[in-house]
């Protein structure tokens, strides 16, 4: 089967999508931590898709996004490189064509996407106050000693919900104990923290913005029905959750690839075997001037892959593909 | 006395120009990195807004340098900017670190004040020589600005963007170098035919107006380079302020016949009719200038907290509205993240080459 890769490396979490022809799934997605470890997880989670393949299966075009997405390009040969933004739109246009506003919120960040008539017209990302929605639910889970599928049930059977102080989560979370030490059933407190979390992210990021319907709410935070239940409260609209939704960033990229493929494009897909090469990262301050850029390189054995992080071109312009380590990088550095 | 004074994108040259041809000593900061910004986030009220620790991180790096007197602007309205100088005397006392602080406020409010402040500082020169020393000064802003804006032009057409880049260093080097308005035109020439001979791509590019507070906008370290991520990106910036102009009407009272700002305020109203400190007005009568130009975007940089700019940011939905044109803000400190920012942008573009492909669609 001709197969499209979409991979998604976010600060949070790791997932690969694959995607056959007709833009459904081939395998179950795959959604892995990244603890920090981008390289390691992107091969594992390499790895873990080459054993379910067959060899009847080819890999046509592979799409990188997230926050390390040049560097996943780089380690993969990916066709695209794609912006959070736009893979997350390019998905969720996909499974809701008509779709006019999404909501994700992820382990770190939460954006707010506006389309009409099927393009992206409008976007915003958190600020600091609404960052770490889906981190903050995780941890207060566990306080509780819940797992967070009970966490976000609970929600439901709440009959009066607590307004709970929520400009940021550091309040959110002293409140939210003071109102249990008062007395407040459970439900109720789950409920209303939810509730102040989905009024922090309409007031901070999606100030402004003209939310209609259809409304879809995707990332990790989606799984959670106590969040989905506050935003229809507050929105009085009906919220979307799509199947996949806390992998739509690999959907979306592997989404890309594929009208790549269609376009006849030729893959770059250096093939699963990434998943057993050696990759040195490292970073030195370039001494060329004042600036100081601090450049990071990835080599595989004596060849640079890549470079970036200088301000100026020298660096990352001097890499050619398959290019020997060059003896300026070795005397400046 | 050795003069310092905060860097502000290439102002160095242009107050250099004029501080040198008056026969002042001077020492100037090193250009703006992250140790400038270390030092002033260090020392600055956590609130104040970033050119304020920008440039408090230039006067303690230039007194390292042996600077013992800063040359600082004032300024009026809502703005805090306007008491920038003084809380900054404050800090720097505070600190122990003994330097004198000149303030020149704006001529058009305190011309007598600046007079005198002039005189302090030149001694017994001529005002013939003021006035010679200023003109040269001019020139030379004007050289920069002709050398930016081909840059900002370039930049997403040419293939090898570094070529151009060093290009461009090395012009700025020789501006500030030269001696003579000759010399000043023929670097500006040299570049030009420079630039041109550099092979260029075809086709239609995106074009973006660049518009909001002053200092983020000519301070590619304060807006995290995004003049050049954009040029990168494959989009023609085009910013809404340059020194020259924005010398023109604040020193010159407009004297000069270059682009200034009377045309853009107008454009503000009905949106903001009035002043709101800063840039404010500015910033959304460039906007409608833009959107009138037929511009894909408008990028909007600002301080984080700045109030004029704040007060903008509420109206520009209604341009949106009204011409169509997308916006993107960012309001930026030291907390702001590249990645984000990186983000953004790209996506940006992505919205702004869609909605055109769509108007492109439409008409056929
Ligand atoms: S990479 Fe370029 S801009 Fe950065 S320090 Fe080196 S020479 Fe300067």
């Amino acid at each position: 089967m001709d197969l499209f890769l979409g991979i998604d490396v976010g600060s949070v979490s790791t997932n690969l999508v694959l995607l056959d022809p007709a833009g459904e799934p081939y395998l179950t997605p795959l959604y892995l931590r990244t603890q920090g470890r981008p390289i390691a997880v992107l091969q594992q989670g390499l790895a873990l898709l080459r054993e379910q393949l067959s060899s009847r299966d080819r890999v046509c075009a592979v799409g990188t996004t997230g926050s390390a997405r040049f560097l996943a390009g780089v380690l993969v040969g990916a066709d695209i490189v794609k912006n959070e933004i736009t893979a997350h739109a390019v998905a969720a246009l996909h499974l809701v064509p008509d779709v006019r506003t999404i909501f994700e919120i992820g382990g770190q960040d939460s954006k707010i996407i506006i389309l009409r008539d099927g393009i992206v017209v409008d976007f915003a990302m958190n600020t600091v106050c609404a960052a770490g929605t889906g981190s903050f639910l995780d941890q207060q889970a566990f306080r509780l000693n819940l797992s967070i599928e009970e966490f976000g049930a609970l929600a439901k059977d709440a009959t009066n919900p607590v307004r709970i102080a929520g400009r940021c989560t550091v309040f959110a979370e002293s409140d939210m104990i003071h109102k249990q030490q008062m007395g407040h059933p459970l439900p109720d407190i789950i409920a209303g923290l939810c509730e102040a979390l989905v009024r922090n992210y309409l007031n901070n990021v999606g100030k402004g913005k003209e939310i209609l319907p259809p409304v879809v709410f995707q990332g990790g935070v989606a799984a959670n029905l106590g969040m989905r239940a506050a935003f229809e409260k507050v929105l009085k609209t009906e919220i979307i959750v799509p199947p996949y939704f806390n992998v739509m960033g690999a959907y979306g990229a592997a989404l890309l690839a594929r009208d790549y493929a269609k376009e006849g494009g030729q893959t770059s897909f250096r093939g699963f075997q990434v998943a057993t090469l050696q990759f040195q990262p490292r970073s030195f301050e370039c001494k060329g001037c004042s600036n100081a850029c601090e450049v990071i390189e990835i080599r595989e054995g004596k060849r640079v892959l890549a470079r970036w992080g200088d301000r100026c071109g020298r660096w990352g312009s001097s890499v050619t593909g398959a290019e020997e380590v060059n003896e300026e990088a070795k005397s400046i550095s | 006395m050795k003069i310092t004074y905060p860097h502000m994108g290439n102002l160095y040259i242009v107050i250099r120009a004029l501080l040198t041809s008056l026969g002042l000593d001077l020492v100037l900061p090193p250009p703006t990195s992250n140790r400038t910004v270390e030092l002033g986030v260090r020392y600055a009220p956590e609130f104040a807004c970033f050119p304020l620790k920008l440039n408090l991180g230039n006067f303690l790096e230039a007194r390292e340098l042996g600077a013992d007197t800063i040359l600082m602007a004032g300024g009026v309205g809502p703005c805090r900017f306007g008491y920038y100088a003084q809380v900054q005397r404050e800090i720097l006392r505070d600190l122990g670190v003994s330097m004198e602080m000149v303030v020149l406020e704006p001529p058009d409010t305190h011309w007598s004040e600046l007079k005198d402040k002039i005189r302090w500082l030149v001694g017994d020169r001529s005002w013939w020589e003021i006035i010679k020393a200023i003109r040269f000064a001019w020139y030379k802003a004007r050289a920069v600005d002709l050398v930016e804006a081909r840059v900002l032009y370039l930049r997403p057409r040419v293939f090898e963007p570094f070529e151009l880049e060093s290009g461009y260093r090395e012009a700025l080097r020789k501006i500030d170098q030269a001696a003579s308005k000759r010399e000043l035109d023929s670097v500006v020439k040299g570049f030009f035919r420079f630039s041109n001979r550099l092979p260029r791509r075809s086709g239609s590019l995106l074009r973006v107006g660049l518009v909001g507070e002053i200092f983020t906008v000519l301070e590619p370290f304060a807006n995290y380079d995004l003049e050049r991520r954009l040029g990168l990106l494959g989009v023609e910036v085009t910013r809404s302020i340059f020194l020259s102009a924005w010398i023109n009407e604040h020193l010159f009272g407009g004297l000069l016949r270059v682009k200034g700002t009377k045309h853009v305020k107008k454009l503000a109203a009905p949106y903001l009719n009035f002043f709101v400190g800063g840039h404010g007005r500015e910033t959304v009568g460039s906007t409608v200038d833009f959107a009138r130009q037929g511009y894909d975007g408008v990028v909007h940089v600002a301080p984080f907290t700045c109030m004029p700019e704040i007060v903008a940011h509420s109206v520009l939905p209604s341009v949106t509205k009204d011409y169509g044109i997308p916006t993107l803000t960012f309001y930026l400190d030291e907390q702001s993240g590249e990645a984000g920012i990186q983000t953004r942008l790209e996506a940006f573009v992505d919205l702004i080459s869609a909605r055109r492909e769509r108007v492109r669609k439409e008409k056929h």
